[in-house]
């Protein structure tokens, strides 16, 4: 794709996507090896619930770095052959059925297609393949000796932060961002679509459609074909 | 026995042209879903619609009579064959306006010509929708237009809304002498036949542009819809001076010598209302006091509801048209029948031009049907579709005034009209020249992978719509001195189009005294129902 001036940024969860990062890691939760590893996990994972809500509703960075942290011990190797299942009982039926038509169209408008999501890398990697993203932005695992700690690679990437990435991203790639497009369910991810020329709101929730009807963003949907 | 002086105001009510004096009633004008009474000064000549002419007895025969003695070619039933694969085009909900009373004229064709096609063997038979880069109709206008019975029997799978962004939708077919591409929608042009269903509303439509443009791209519209060809149409009504429908019909010959074509054209007459509103097919002079009474309610009415409120009521009301000629065939002699008779309808003989024109403008447009009749589309009533309501010279002399009544108000649909919002508040404010604009910014909006997506998906008008709505006002634009939008609730918004604003009509009126002297001539077209002068002089 050189020589392509703009891109098309897309957030995964609800923009692309009918299932969000707690969905990749009840995933996991539920597949740990073991009936008694999987018990656990899982009602751990349930248990959690309303701290991940509490967390979600303060700051979405502070979900993430709790959230993240129930992945402390496991193995790099597990994630990454879980990954491949994940997508394809999943993340794959849960694509919506307008995402590849906004995704073609965006390539045959010259853009690069570049995905922008909260997500751990791993667990959207084989998705972004699959639609034929140029590029992920994702969060990374810090792991030691192949263990997950439970920590990840600064700076996070959700709010202010995605917009930032793009931003540093185009000016690695020589992209303009005026130019470059960006599509979100979520009023969180307000900063990544007030950075580019051209922002979208898709599916959007309550308060991004109340932004998207007071700035004039075009607003869509994914989830007709 | 009549004396002299009410013998000419008999001959003046019955004739088509009122003149304003002393004693004359004010005048009834829509300002958006507003009606205005308004005194007018003495003088001014009101121009108004002819009487519908009568409506065919007998619809589905008057198609039959058609099919079976069409011009120029064999009969329908003639061309079909067994096995072979049809499209049928239809034209879509911009026309007519507003929508016909059920059932819609398109929807009795297809009940005469569907059973047909079945009895001759034909089942491949595809309904395409030929919206070009207008809106998707959504499912509940496509059963309207056809029918509960051909809806369940078609829809989704072989009715449908023509797509103009599916990139495999559409073959290049070739390109004319002048160097346009001819693109036609994939199913039509690898069908062995081609049956073009359309409704004639106004002289502009039918003909070559039916296919050729309501089947085609953004490429393929692109090359008539541009500044320079609206400029060199004088006017886009009179298909014979229109140099955008020199490009059309170019495209369509070049359609028609390569596919199969049978046209069903037909046409309605001027009757737009009934029942209730009956009184604003009259002229003022012939309102009995029950009108008088009913215009009065509906305006009070009017003025406590809110935008959206009169919106709904008045775009819930269909017109009581009646269908006035239905011919088949070959192109061109089929749409010369269909246009003998619209040009019946509304053209009104003038022989004068006036310094100062008044129009009022209504609710509806071909694009806003269920939908707010936003800023462009106020531009493209006043400087484009009525300024072209004319045959010979148009009404208002080089260099007139044009005043129009309506608030302006900044409102867009957002599902609609996603990117008039952006050509009007971002691109508008740089310039209005029509010819920077579509160098500059056109294909940008028509590639824009957001509107492309909400064409496809949802009910928006193409990225590139904005632009052609623009230069559709380029020849009005080129031709008047001054536009004076009356009653505009706000400044910015005919600022931003170039126009002056005023609070009232009589305001406008002597702001446009002052341009053209306290002698000026001033003209009233007096619509909706559709009028179109006629001045060959």
């Amino acid at each position: 794709m050189a020589g392509t001036e703009r891109a098309a940024f897309f957030d995964v969860d609800g923009t692309l996507v009918r299932t969000n990062i707690v969905h990749a890691f009840a995933f996991y939760a539920m597949n740990q090896g073991s009936i008694l590893g999987t018990a656990w996990q899982t009602a751990r994972t349930v248990l959690s619930l309303p701290l991940f809500a509490a967390a979600d509703r303060m700051n979405r960075k502070l979900f993430n770095e709790v959230f993240y942290r129930y992945y402390s011990g496991q193995s790099e190797d597990r994630l990454e052959t879980l990954a491949g299942e994940l997508f394809e009982d999943v993340l794959r039926p849960a694509i919506f059925p307008g995402t590849p038509r906004l995704i073609d169209e965006t390539r045959r408008a010259g853009c690069r297609v570049v995905l922008v999501t909260g997500a751990l890398d791993f667990t959207v990697r084989r998705l972004a393949e699959h639609l034929g993203a140029d590029d992920l932005i994702a969060n990374r695992m810090r792991f030691v000796q192949g263990v997950a700690t439970g920590r990840v690679i600064p700076p996070i990437i959700e709010g202010a932060h995605k917009a930032l990435a793009m931003r540093d991203y185009c000016v690695r790639e020589g992209l303009a961002l005026e130019k470059s497009f960006a599509y979100s369910d979520s009023f969180s991810d307000y900063p990544m679509l007030a950075v580019v020329g051209h922002p979208a709101a898709v599916n959007p929730d309550v308060r991004l459609a109340r932004v998207a009807r007071a700035y004039e963003w075009p607003i869509l949907r994914t989830t007709e074909a | 026995m009549r004396d002299p002086k009410s013998l000419a105001r008999f001959y003046e009510t019955t004739e088509q042209i009122v003149t304003i004096d002393k004693d004359s009633p004010p005048r009834v004008l829509f300002s958006g879903e507003d009606l205005l009474v308004e005194d007018l000064p003495v003088g001014t000549r009101v121009i108004y619609p002819k009487p519908p002419l009568e409506g065919l007895p007998n619809v589905k025969a008057a198609i039959r009579s058609a099919i079976n003695r069409p011009e120029g070619c064999d009969p329908l039933h003639a061309l079909l064959r067994p096995g072979m694969r049809v499209t049928i085009a239809i034209d879509d909900i911009s026309l007519p306006l507003p929508p016909m009373r059920t059932p819609d004229v398109r929807q009795q064709v297809l009940e005469v010509i569907l059973p047909l096609l079945a009895e001759s063997g034909v089942d491949d038979v595809h309904l395409v929708i030929a919206i070009a880069l207008h809106r998707r109709m959504t499912e509940a206008e496509m059963r309207r237009m056809v029918g509960d019975q051909i809806f369940d029997a078609y829809y989704p799978d072989r009715y449908y809304n023509h797509d103009a962004e599916d990139p495999d939708g559409c073959v290049v077919l070739g390109t004319t002498a002048h160097g346009e591409k001819v693109i036609v929608n994939r199913r039509a042009a690898e069908s062995d036949l081609l049956i073009y269903v359309n409704l004639n509303l106004v002289p502009m439509d039918g003909g070559h542009k039916s296919v050729s443009t309501g089947l085609t791209n953004y490429e393929g519209v692109k090359a008539h819809h541009t500044p320079h060809h609206i400029r060199k149409s004088h006017s886009y009504m009179d298909p014979e001076r229109s140099e955008m429908h020199r490009s059309v019909d170019r495209i369509g010959r070049y359609v028609d010598e390569h596919l199969q074509v049978f046209h069903i054209e037909t046409t309605i007459n001027n009757r737009m209302f009934d029942g209730p509103l009956e009184f604003l097919m009259k002229k003022e002079e012939d309102y009995t006091e029950l009108d008088r009474l009913k215009l009065a309610g509906m305006r009070a009415t009017l003025k406590r509801l809110p935008p959206v409120a009169k919106r709904k009521i008045f775009q819930a009301v269909p017109a009581p048209y009646d269908v006035i000629a239905v011919h088949a065939g070959l192109t061109e002699p089929t749409h010369a029948k269909i246009l003998e008779k619209s040009w019946a309808q509304y053209a009104v003989d003038v022989d004068f031009q006036a310094d100062v024109l008044i129009y009022g403008i209504p609710y509806v447009s071909p694009y806003n049907v269920n939908s707010i009749l936003n800023p462009l589309l106020v531009q493209v009533m006043a400087c484009g579709y009525f300024f072209n309501f004319y045959r010979g010279k148009p009404l208002v002399k080089k260099g007139g005034t044009l005043i129009v009544t309506h608030p302006c108000s900044d409102s867009f649909d957002p599902e609609h009209h996603p990117s008039y919002i952006e050509f009007f508040h971002r691109l508008l404010p740089e310039t209005r020249d029509a010819q920077v604009l579509e160098a500059r910014y056109e294909r940008e909006l028509a590639e824009n992978p957001t509107y492309v997506h909400m064409y496809r998906t949802g009910h928006a008008y193409h990225g590139a719509h904005p632009f052609f709505m623009w230069y559709w006002g380029e020849n009005g634009r080129q031709h008047v001195g001054k536009v004076i939008a009356a009653g505009a609730d706000n400044a910015h918004v005919p600022r931003m189009m170039g126009w002056d604003h005023a609070e009232t009509l009589s305001e406008a009126i002597d702001m446009a005294r002052a341009i053209h002297g306290r002698s000026a001539s001033i003209a009233l077209l007096h619509h909706p129902p559709i009028v179109m002068t006629q001045n060959l002089g």
